[in-house]
């Protein structure tokens, strides 16, 4: 009743090609921004915006450029962490070495540096695909975990090969509070998504789709297969970059090579999977799962006073965990954006379907 | 030159066990075209068992159980998790192995506890030093290692005849050349998956005995998946031989390479250099050396 | 069916609501609460378990017996950090605004957890114990004024085991072309020892390699083959989990042998050894620490806890290695409390009375005597400059069936670590714009 487009007439070009063309989208698109930037920094714990919202957004972010190279270009990669650390490393060398430059241009080029490794990794997918892809692109991750432990210059000499971000300030403004970081990462994050969801609107996003549904066939329209998969590559090593330097600077602070392990590779494309292939949207929702599932599993006994030990939580976390991915897939393959679609569809015909 | 060839029959030996963990992996993908992430945590599964039955039951009975824990668990996750799944992209059925994964992590040190197990069924473990006569100190060689490679050809040796000689075995070959007209001949394709999945599970168990030998039984040896995975690239994802010969290929590789080029990097460089080795071979010959050639140039 | 499924999402999603109100419950007035980080799953599950049951052993044994600290209940939470950094942190926040004071003191349990909470304690205020672990720099309570790495860093500890094999050759001028190696877990834990170990093969003049092995290092086959061709005199471990009694069994198949290997404390437990059989008789490692389970304070655990069922552990696992370092780290932070009692009156503390209480610790003979732990620890004084106290040890043995010690305590050489801390914590201090605190004023 309430989702519904009648009434709401296009009348131009623009209106056709807007992001959000129903005017309820809009609303509600404008209420969550509204929530994320006013309502959680006034109303939220601190504990809420440190180990909830902010791992959640660098984790979208993230996700959201796995899925550009996934979801959009089809191209599996469990690379994801290494390139997350090569953003991380590099915005920390930038700023220990460059202390004049802004933070801002510090994640903008440690996101390009990403990129750069990210075309790199990506001149196999030249030649194979699919899951030897996938193996192939934890090379590049197990490389880079490797690099970034073994050669000091990265970690500037320091004995322990553990690093921490130097104090961080945006034109004299001093990133110190939960409040500050959430709202630096929350602007970044929405101006990226942004990005992404027109990126994938234009022609460079529809180049990455033909050479998904059928490589051969979208050569044969004029798209160049090295062109369009090794930009696939480079833009999502970007975003992974950037939320790379965001998670290491904003959110540990302090961090190792094993803070962009192999597990977290595969958790963002779990992220992906779950969320959606080929959905802006999926990111977060996938983000959202992913990380909230396990947090709320760990926390309801806690809370519901049951008397279970660690290690038992830890374990029937694992075990629901797994047995979530298995039911979601099998009630939904495509995810939770597309549940989220069909029940927009849904809506949209409620409450007379026929 | 007796070093050189201590570090190659490292290699080798360590590529038998490499091949074992890769050689699930290649039954299941021929039979069902599923990438089976799962397959390290089955090897922990099983081990963890047969360590724990142990302790009550002697050894041929623990073991029995131990397979028959593993036909169960082909069984299960047929019923639950393959058959919901028919026809999906590999990539879905993909993420649900890795969701079989953590719940048989977790499901397993649930019920068999997550303290480190020694495994001991009398497997031998002293270096052994043979050749002496022609190399100075001679060339040292682990028993304990000798023995999985005799196991893993076994092994081998075995499957090959299932496969080759009996009417399942037949089956199963047919299934991996093309499920419609396997399915159209009357093959039953839902307890070919459980066959596949439970000869995997057994060769998990397999595995699982001579890592746990060597490691101890804990949660780390379902990190060795990761291990297989540039053995499977190597070898081909649908090649038995192709497992074995990669897993040799790769176990020497990376030793060679840690030994003689590590040094120059700082060291710990065997586990990447494995993914390279398989990635450089890629783009030489992207089916790998024994799969077929269904990866169509792109 | 399909309904049943949103149920179910409804469901989790509810039940997520419901846990985050229920962190804002609240607590009772009278009691301190600790926060626990602990790895009870995953590959290091082996070495944390028995850490976390001394740990809250020994927590148990003082509600039960006298009642919580001057009558403050203790409570805890475990959060299962599974030697992740970003869980732990996780955890971190999530139980540091508990209990009506907060969390006064946190253990991070694992190095790269303490590398990421030591930028987050100073802003928390919250202390944080890293007993025997830890940034080895953080020893300088000038400029790491939230870390306390109690008993040792790595340095002191790499410090202690050239000391033992130096008085194994017969003083440290025979060391000179000797060889050591040190065989390192991957990762800032391993990697802490290096500097110290280069400094000091500078000055004895003897070879010093260093071989990393991969996380969790169940892959040490090409390392050991290199030790084999390398024939070091000897090879000192800096291993975790699994990785420790891989590293036995490869030492003993490639039979160089065990008792001129020798581990770090965290080397040093009864996990490590078991699991290689026969193979690590003779393992040397040191020790932080007495084992067994023949103190009063043990019996004490055995009567108030364990007979009353709520002990954590399995009976037979208490006296070992890691039981007795969880009841020590228990100590040392219970005995902080009590110091800061004294001072701040019998409620619950906060972090920065935690620090206060750190920074004048003195855990004197005779207030050991009357824990029950005489003989398990020995006497120590912190200072609002030297947050590590006495860094000693002694080198112990395994025999195929216990550890015993070979070696008296040995103390680590101040006049050697202090001037590279200094140092080193002034790098930190330069690169985080840390302006250090004048210790001279503080009282």
């Amino acid at each position: 009743m309430l989702y519904r487009e009648a009434g709401q007439f296009k009348t131009s070009y623009d209106d056709d090609q807007a992001v959000f063309p129903i005017r309820q989208d809009r609303w509600g698109m404008a209420f969550i921004l509204a929530v994320a930037y006013v309502a959680l920094p006034f109303f939220a714990t601190d504990y809420f915006i440190t180990s909830i919202m902010i791992p959640f957004l660098i984790y979208a972010l993230a996700a959201i450029g796995l899925n550009l190279l996934t979801g959009y270009c089809g191209q599996v990669s469990l690379g994801t962490g290494g390139f997350m650390a090569v953003g991380a490393y590099a915005a920390y060398n930038l700023a220990i070495r460059v202390p004049e430059l802004n933070l801002i241009v510090v994640f903008i080029l440690s996101g390009g540096a990403a990129a750069m490794v990210g075309v790199v990794f990506g001149i196999p997918s030249l030649r194979i695909k699919g899951f030897y892809l996938a193996v192939a692109t934890l090379a590049a991750q197990f490389f880079l975990d490797w690099a970034f432990s073994r050669i000091k210059w990265f970690t500037n000499y320091t004995p322990s090969g553990s690093v921490a971000a130097p104090p961080l300030d945006i034109f004299g403004f001093a990133i110190n509070t939960p409040d500050r970081r959430y709202f630096l990462i929350l602007v970044i994050v929405t101006v990226m998504a942004l990005a992404a969801k027109n990126l994938v609107r234009g022609r460079v996003g529809r180049s990455w789709m033909a050479i998904r549904d059928m490589d051969i066939a979208a050569e044969i329209i004029g798209i160049r297969p090295l062109r369009a998969k090794l930009s696939a590559f480079a833009v999502s090593s970007f975003f992974a970059g950037v939320a790379g330097a965001l998670w290491a600077f904003l959110h540990l602070g302090a961090w190792e090579p094993l803070a962009f392990d192999i597990n977290r590779s595969f958790l963002l494309l779990f992220m992906v999977i779950i969320g959606g292939l080929g959905s802006i949207l999926g990111c977060f929702l996938g983000a959202a799962f992913i990380l909230m599932v396990p947090l709320a599993l760990n926390q309801i006994p806690t809370a519901l006073g049951m008397p279970l030990s660690t290690a038992m939580i830890s374990h029937l976390e694992f075990m629901i965990f797994g047995a979530l991915i298995v039911f979601f897939l099998i009630v939904e393959p495509h995810g939770l954006a597309r549940l989220w679609a069909l029940g927009k569809e849904k809506l949209r015909l409620w409450p007379f379907p026929h | 030159m007796g070093f050189f060839i201590e570090v190659l029959f490292g290699g080798f030996l360590a590529g038998v066990l490499y091949a074992l963990v890769a050689l699930g992996f290649v039954l299941i993908f021929k039979a069902s075209g599923v990438f089976n992430f799962a397959q390290g945590a089955m090897v922990l599964f099983a081990a963890l068992s047969l360590v724990r039955l142990l302790e009550w039951l002697p050894l041929p009975l623990a073991l029995a159980a131990s397979v028959l824990i593993m036909i169960a668990f082909a069984f299960v996750v047929e019923r639950l998790v393959l058959r919901p799944l028919v026809n999906q992209e590999g990539i879905i059925l993909f993420m649900a192995t890795i969701g079989v994964s953590y719940f048989i992590d977790g499901f397993g040190q649930t019920i068999w506890g997550s303290d480190v197990y020694k495994l001991d069924i009398g497997l031998p473990n002293e270096p052994v030093f043979i050749l002496e006569s022609v190399f100075e100190g001679g060339v040292l060689v682990n028993a304990f290692d000798l023995v999985a490679a005799v196991i893993a050809g076994l092994l081998v040796a075995v499957l090959a005849i299932f496969f080759q000689k009996t009417r399942i075995g037949r089956a199963l070959r047919a299934v991996a050349d093309d499920h419609q007209a396997a399915q159209s001949v009357g093959i039953p394709l839902r307890d070919i998956w459980v066959i596949v999945w439970s000869t995997s599970g057994i060769v998990a168990l397999v595995a699982g005995i001579v890592w746990g030998s060597a490691l101890g039984v804990q949660f780390s040896i379902s990190l060795v998946a990761l291990k297989a995975l540039p053995v499977l690239i190597l070898g081909g994802f649908t090649s038995v031989p192709g497992a074995i010969v990669g897993g040799l290929i790769i176990g020497a590789g990376e030793k060679l390479a840690e030994v003689y080029i590590g040094p120059f990097f700082g060291g710990g460089i065997e586990n990447w250099f494995a993914y390279m080795l398989a990635l450089l071979f890629l783009l030489v010959r992207p089916q790998g050396l024994f799969g077929e050639r269904i990866i169509e140039r792109v | 069916m399909r309904k049943h499924w949103r149920i179910a999402t409804l469901g989790v999603l509810g039940a997520a609501a419901m846990t985050l109100a229920g962190l804002g419950e609240a607590m009772a007035q009278n009691e301190q609460f600790l926060p626990r980080l602990t790895y009870r799953t995953g590959p290091y599950a082996p070495n944390g378990v028995p850490f976390a049951n001394g740990y809250a052993d020994y927590l148990n044994l003082l509600n039960e017996r006298d009642g919580g600290i001057n009558g403050v209940k203790l409570t805890f939470e475990e959060c299962e950090t599974g030697y992740d950094t970003a869980r732990g942190v996780e955890c971190y926040d999530r139980l540091k605004g508990k209990g009506p004071t907060g969390a006064a003191v946190v253990d991070p349990l694992s190095t790269g957890i303490t590398f990421a909470l030591t930028e987050k304690a100073p802003g928390d205020k919250i202390p944080l114990i890293t007993m025997g672990y830890g940034r080895s720099e953080s020893q300088d309570g000038s400029v790491f004024g939230w870390n306390f790495p109690l008993l040792g860093t790595y340095w002191a500890a790499a410090d202690i085991i050239m000391n033992y094999v130096a008085q194994k050759e017969g003083g440290y001028g025979k060391l000179k072309g000797k060889k050591i190696s040190l065989v390192y877990h991957d990762s800032p834990y391993g990697k802490e020892p290096i500097p110290l170990l280069e400094e000091l093969s500078k000055r004895h003049g003897f070879t010093f390699t260093a071989l990393p092995v991969t996380h969790p290092g169940v892959e040490q086959k090409a390392t050991w083959l290199q030790i084999r061709q390398a024939r070091p005199d000897y090879v000192l471990l800096w291993g975790w989990g699994v990785m420790n009694s891989t590293s036995i069994k490869e030492a003993a198949a490639v039979n160089y042998p065990r008792n001129k290997m020798i581990g770090v404390w965290w080397s040093g437990a009864e996990p490590d050894v078991t699991p290689a059989g026969d193979g690590s008789k003779g393992y040397l490692a040191a020790a932080l620490h007495a084992i067994g389970d023949q103190f009063p304070v043990h019996r004490d655990i055995v009567k108030n806890v364990y007979d009353k069922g709520k002990g954590a552990a399995k009976k037979e696992e208490i006296g070992h290695v890691l039981y007795n370092r969880g009841v020590v780290n228990a100590f040392l932070a219970t005995e902080a409390m009590r110091k800061g009692q004294a001072r701040f009156g019998n409620k619950p503390l906060t972090g920065e009375q935690m620090r206060w209480s750190l920074e004048n610790l003195d855990i004197t003979a005779t207030r050991i005597k009357e824990a029950g732990f005489e003989g398990l620890v020995y006497p120590m004084k912190l200072s609002c400059q030297d947050h590590m106290g006495s860094a000693r040890a002694r080198i112990q043995q395994w025999d195929g069936s216990k550890w015993s010690f070979v070696s008296d305590w040995i103390e680590a050489d101040r006049k050697l670590l202090d001037p590279m801390v200094a140092a080193a914590a002034k790098k930190y201090a330069d690169e985080k714009k840390i302006t250090p605190r004048d210790c001279s004023k503080e009282m």
